[in-house]
């Protein structure tokens, strides 16, 4: 237990940030030269601190497996970012967000963490207005704030459908700025297959050149993750293709903790699966919610009419309609957090309720709104992403309900850091979706963006100036010396025996069939028996992928199908932990919803006594199971209390 | 000029060629007297005072600039497009473009051409590079233009090549404005639809003196 | 559905390719394009053979990862979507689809369909940024900006960065995808500062990375996924001459970084 030291400054949560910033040692400039950093992944957080550490004069090293930094997916986020700027005057602070995030996250965040990243989110926007991020502004000139789920001020800045891409085009330019200045190394293409560590400490990391197939070694001071989150764990999820744990998993299994691995978020309005060959799925805006009602039909008989296609949804009459959030949540309705929206449609298909051919889909009917607003400021609100529902699915959102699924989204668990962001190992810094530290059991929307860039902006130059200082007299490592050699050699052989193992199936069959036992048991609703199950059928699947799946194409070229057998290998593993995670987490809190644990209504029953703990999984070797420790969480600024949509 | 950066290049070709348009107009203002039934009265006197005048005669070194200019770096600038894409596709690109904008070399050449004949049919003539045909004195360009447009062939390779020029201006009036950066969101079309209109006053125009000459003076 | 698919191959970098055929059948007309590349791929792994590449990541149509010249036209016939947002049922079963890589000098082919766009990048290194760093900087109400303005930025800045421009235009000129940058920052006041230095290194970049020149002829605008206007390209040409005529001399590469 003794291992996980959060290192929490003293004092009121409100100046803790500032004491530790006042304390903590710093790098002289001409030593910031000697100091190399290597930051893996060129997301929000990984490009922004790239960035930031370039400027303050780092010698930075920054991987991408994409072509392009600018590709990473938080390009992909759509609604917004969060801060307590409180321009609309409506009662906004640093500890109405704090307090917000920790309610959301279900209580099973670090305050003093999230205290933190609500204190520096306005310098976020102010950062990024300055890099030219073009945020959605009103007729006088000054910055547009709309208003995202759970919360009750409007305090998210957004540029259209499209802020994470903004966003990141910021960070990319500020890290494109830092490349030619010489203070940055790009290695695109790259992929990070293990962490070196010399003495204890991260020292070093081991990649392939995805065009080449070259194993390179690359060696620093410190090493930063910022390799995102695991969603694809699932196979279908809202993630990019490439999006992978490698690079954490390597790092787990080389001692750093894995934290809260099976907090997941699903989030509610995804376009529901087409078939067996879809590969991904396309999430619609969270502000939909804001005009659309979601609905299921009362009656069986309809919904098979609707299947069969004798009757279109439009023919149902509105008393045999069942709004179903509108009917148990009357106080939030079609507004309630990600995870309550998300549980409750699958509670409707699971009854037999669900529409579209599958019957694994609600709709989200804007009929209402059409007439109440008008076509045309309907489409001046949504026009784009209903315009990309038609473009997917061939039907217009005009004329008929949209059909929506609930879909893996985001993922909280990550490796387990302290206040300075550091892993369990020396050295080794963990930021943005990568890390564990701030959204506790849930995400609220236009979060993400937010801790991904006060990360890698404005925490992680502070704090990895404190580690940093105790350097300046290391010298420049050598990657010759025998711990690279050996990590390398490990890659190497790990490449070739997955290469040779001569199966039959290709790597995505595997995935697929990952996906299915992740999705069926360790989805929306978990159980005991469910995980064990999981659990069983998870080991069947990790021995049977050792021997059965066919890489074809060399080691050294360009082979995608290489890539992903490594990616899906540690997908496995990590499916494992997650499914020990829930398993051990007799409660229900945020997305991580445990059937045995629920009121009489339905909701998810927290049990504060036994689990207001971080859940930090130390890796004991592949056969051996995981062993857990636990973070107390100290709530101190924030009473526990159940929370209630009603 | 080599080393002029991209943009520098297409804005000398712009001028170049926005310049060259005017003188166009200047041109077929000479031509339509040759319409006027007096003999050729008015046109030679018009075209002895543009071989005459001084100030003319000052422009037509920028004249002959022009025409350098515009066709040295149409040259440049098409070598560079060409290399630019060393492996061509296999299915040739079926990309919506401004009409006839892909052929701008190709009409561009096809005027060149056209150039050379004008050239050797007229202007060599006059300053005495080539000997005039018989009969016809090396001045006396009323006549000259009678004869050659009395050649149906001919007159059909003259109205050929103007429509081919109508073709070429359409797209180099708005494109000129867009590489010169004058275009605005409110006059952007307005420019474009003077611009198709003015080609075609150009390539009718021209083409109306052989056509009379063919129908009505022989 | 059933496709006839003639698909380039080509090994690596200096390998030379060629185009070769591909059956595939039973495709859903829900799939996506990239599904039904994943199948045959599934059906090349089983049988022996080497699976397509082809770049693509976010499959949403923002990453910008994805290209594929398909039937003559960059992201395929449907106008405003990446490859990733095609669906099959756009194409006629029995069709017979051709699909090749982005063809241009500045983006050589790496395998297959996959091409090396990094000089996309190097152009952003040349200037596509403003010079601020972390901290120190005004609060961002400071300056009001024109909300047309800020649309109008929002405009170019949407572009994706995915190549269709040059990919289509029949020079491989890159003027829309520098256009949109240099549009995008010269239009807000924060990026106004350094408009003239932008311009100019951006496009002294660009033409050291063997882009063609602009011709005019939109097929850029027509194939750009996010509907970017060639009036940014006007708009670059517009400040780069101004600056090229009215900057002082000597301020413009040595101070630059």
């Amino acid at each position: 237990m003794t291992r996980l030291n959060a290192r929490i400054p003293e004092g009121p949560v409100a100046s803790k940030w500032t004491a530790y910033k006042s304390a903590s040692r710093l790098v002289n400039p001409n030593n910031k030269r000697k100091l190399d950093i290597i930051v893996v992944g060129t997301g929000l957080a990984g490009a922004s601190a790239a960035a930031s550490l370039g400027e303050l004069g780092y010698r930075v090293k920054v991987f991408c497996y994409q072509d392009s930094p600018r590709r990473a997916h938080s390009i992909a986020a759509q609604g917004g970012i969060n801060a307590a700027k409180n321009y609309p005057n409506d009662g906004d602070s640093a500890y109405r967000l704090f307090y917000d995030t920790i309610k959301g996250g279900d209580y099973r965040a670090r305050e003093a963490n999230v205290y933190r990243l609500a204190e520096v989110s306005n310098q976020i926007i102010d950062l990024c207005v300055a890099q030219g991020v073009p945020f959605a502004r009103e007729y006088g000139g000054l910055l547009a704030n709309r208003s995202f789920g759970g919360a009750q001020v409007s305090r998210t800045f957004y540029a259209r459908g499209q802020t994470g891409q903004q966003l990141l085009l910021g960070a990319y330019s500020a890290l494109s700025r830092q490349i030619a200045l010489g203070n940055v190394t790009l290695f695109n293409r790259r992929d990070v297959l293990d962490t070196v560590l010399v003495e204890g400490r991260a020292r070093g990391i081991i990649t392939r050149n995805l065009v080449t197939g070259e194993i390179e070694r690359h060696a620093a001071h410190a090493v930063v993750l910022a390799s995102g989150g695991y969603g694809n764990v699932f196979f279908l999820s809202t993630n990019a293709m490439g999006s992978n744990v490698t690079p954490a998993w390597s790092a787990y299994k080389k001692g750093a903790m894995f934290a809260n691995p099976s907090f997941t978020q699903i989030h509610p309005t995804c376009i529901p699966v087409h078939g067996d060959t879809q590969s991904k799925l396309t999430l619609m805006s969270e502000s939909l919610r804001n005009d659309g009602r979601i609905w299921v039909p009362k009656k069986v008989k309809d919904v098979e009419k609707l299947r069969n296609q004798s009757i279109k949804p439009a023919d149902i009459p509105e008393e045999d309609r069942d709004y179903y959030l509108e009917r148990r949540y009357p106080a939030f309705g079609n507004l309630v957090p990600r995870d309550v929206a998300s549980r409750a449609a699958k509670e409707r298909c699971d009854a037999g309720f669900g529409v579209g051919r599958t019957g694994v889909a609600v709709f989200l009917d804007f009929a209402d709104a059409i007439k109440r607003k008008g076509h045309d400021t309907i489409d001046a609100l949504y026009g784009n992403l209903f315009q990309m529902y038609e473009q997917i699915v061939a039907e217009n959102p005009y004329e008929t309900p949209m059909m929506i699924y609930p879909a893996v989204h985001y993922t909280m668990g990550g490796l387990w850091v302290d206040y300075e962001l550091m892993t369990t190992i020396q050295g080794l810094f963990a930021i943005g979706e990568c890390n564990f530290s701030d959204h506790g059991a849930n995400r609220l929307g236009a979060s993400a963006l937010m801790q991904g860039l006060a990360d890698g902006y404005f925490v992680l130059p502070y704090t990895i100036g404190n580690y940093l200082a105790a350097e300046i007299h290391t010298p420049r490592f050598d990657t010759s010396s025998s711990e690279f050699t050996i990590a390398a050699q490990a890659v190497t052989d790990r490449l070739q025996q997955i290469k040779n193992c001569g199966g039959k199936e290709s790597v995505d069959h595997f995935h697929r069939r990952l996906g299915k036992i992740m999705w069926e048991y360790c989805g929306m609703a978990r159980n005991d028996a469910g995980l064990t199950e999981a659990l069983y059928q998870l080991t069947e699947l990790r021995h049977e992928y050792a021997r059965g799946v066919r890489i074809p194409g060399g080691l050294d070229e360009y082979n995608p199908e290489l890539e992903k057998a490594c990616r899906v290998a540690d997908f496995i593993e990590l499916g494992e932990l997650m499914v020990r995670d829930a398993q051990q987490r007799a409660e229900s809190c945020g997305g991580h919803f445990r059937e045995e644990h629920q009121t009489s209504e339905g909701e998810a029953l927290r049990n504060d006594d036994k689990f207001a703990f971080v859940a930090a999984w130390e890796y004991k070797g592949r056969e051996v199971s995981a062993t857990l420790h636990r973070e107390e969480l100290q709530f101190n600024e924030i009473k526990l209390s159940q929370r209630s949509y009603k | 000029m080599l080393l002029y950066s991209s943009i520098t290049k297409k804005v000398f070709m712009a001028l170049a060629g926005l310049f060259l348009i005017s003188f166009l107009c200047v041109h077929l203002g000479i031509n339509l007297m040759l319409l006027k039934d007096d003999g050729g009265r008015a046109f030679t006197e018009a075209a002895t005072f543009m071989g005459t005048n001084a100030l003319i005669k000052i422009f037509e070194i920028v004249l002959f600039a022009g025409f350098f200019i515009h066709i040295f770096f149409g040259l440049l600038v098409s070598g560079q497009n060409k290399s630019a894409r060393p492996s061509p596709y296999a299915v040739s690109n079926h990309s919506e473009t401004a009409p006839f904008s892909k052929y701008m070399f190709h009409t561009g050449i096809i005027v060149l051409i056209f150039l050379a004949i004008h050239f050797f049919d007229f202007y060599f003539i006059k300053i005495g590079l080539v000997a005039p045909p018989p009969g016809v004195p090396a001045h006396d360009f009323y006549h000259r233009t009678l004869l050659l447009f009395s050649s149906p062939w001919y007159s059909l390779l003259y109205i050929t090549c103007f429509v081919v020029l109508g073709i070429h201006l359409n797209h180099a009036i708005q494109s000129a404005i867009q590489t010169l950066g004058w275009n605005h969101s409110k006059y952007m079309d307005a420019v474009k639809v003077i611009g198709s209109v003015y080609s075609c006053t150009i390539a009718a125009g021209f083409t109306l003196v052989p056509l009379f000459i063919l129908f009505f003076r022989r | 559905m059933k496709f006839t698919l003639k698909i380039w191959r080509q090994k690596n970098a200096t390998a030379k390719g060629e185009m070769i055929s591909y059956d595939v059948a039973g495709i859903s007309p829900d799939s996506s394009f990239f599904e039904m590349l994943d199948t045959l791929n599934q059906n090349l792994v089983m049988t022996g053979g080497e699976p397509v590449a082809f770049d693509h990541d976010c499959r949403e149509g923002i990453c910008g990862t994805c290209s594929l010249y398909i039937n003559g036209r960059p992201h395929g016939p449907v106008k405003g979507v990446t490859t990733c947002q095609l669906h099959m049922r756009s194409f006629v079963d029995g069709d017979t689809i051709h699909i090749e890589p982005w063809r241009a000098k500045a983006f050589p082919v790496i395998r297959d369909l996959v091409v090396d766009r990094s000089a996309f990048d190097k152009i952003i290194q040349a200037g596509g940024y403003v010079s601020v760093n972390t901290g120190g900087v005004p609060d961002a109400n400071t300056i009001p900006v024109p909300k047309e303005k800020s649309e109008a930025a929002m405009d170019a800045a949407a572009c994706i960065g995915c190549g269709a421009c040059v990919a289509a235009c029949s020079n491989a000129a890159a003027m829309l995808f520098i256009g949109a940058k240099v549009s995008h920052l010269a239009l807000l006041p924060q990026g106004k500062v350094e408009a003239a230095m932008r311009v100019q290194k951006m496009v002294a970049c660009l033409d050291e990375l063997g882009f063609g020149l602009c011709s005019n002829t939109y097929a850029c605008e027509a194939e750009c996924p996010k509907g970017i206007s060639v009036a940014n390209i006007a708009r670059m040409n517009r400040q780069f001459i101004g600056a090229k005529l009215f900057s002082e001399k000597e301020k413009t590469v040595r101070d630059s970084l």
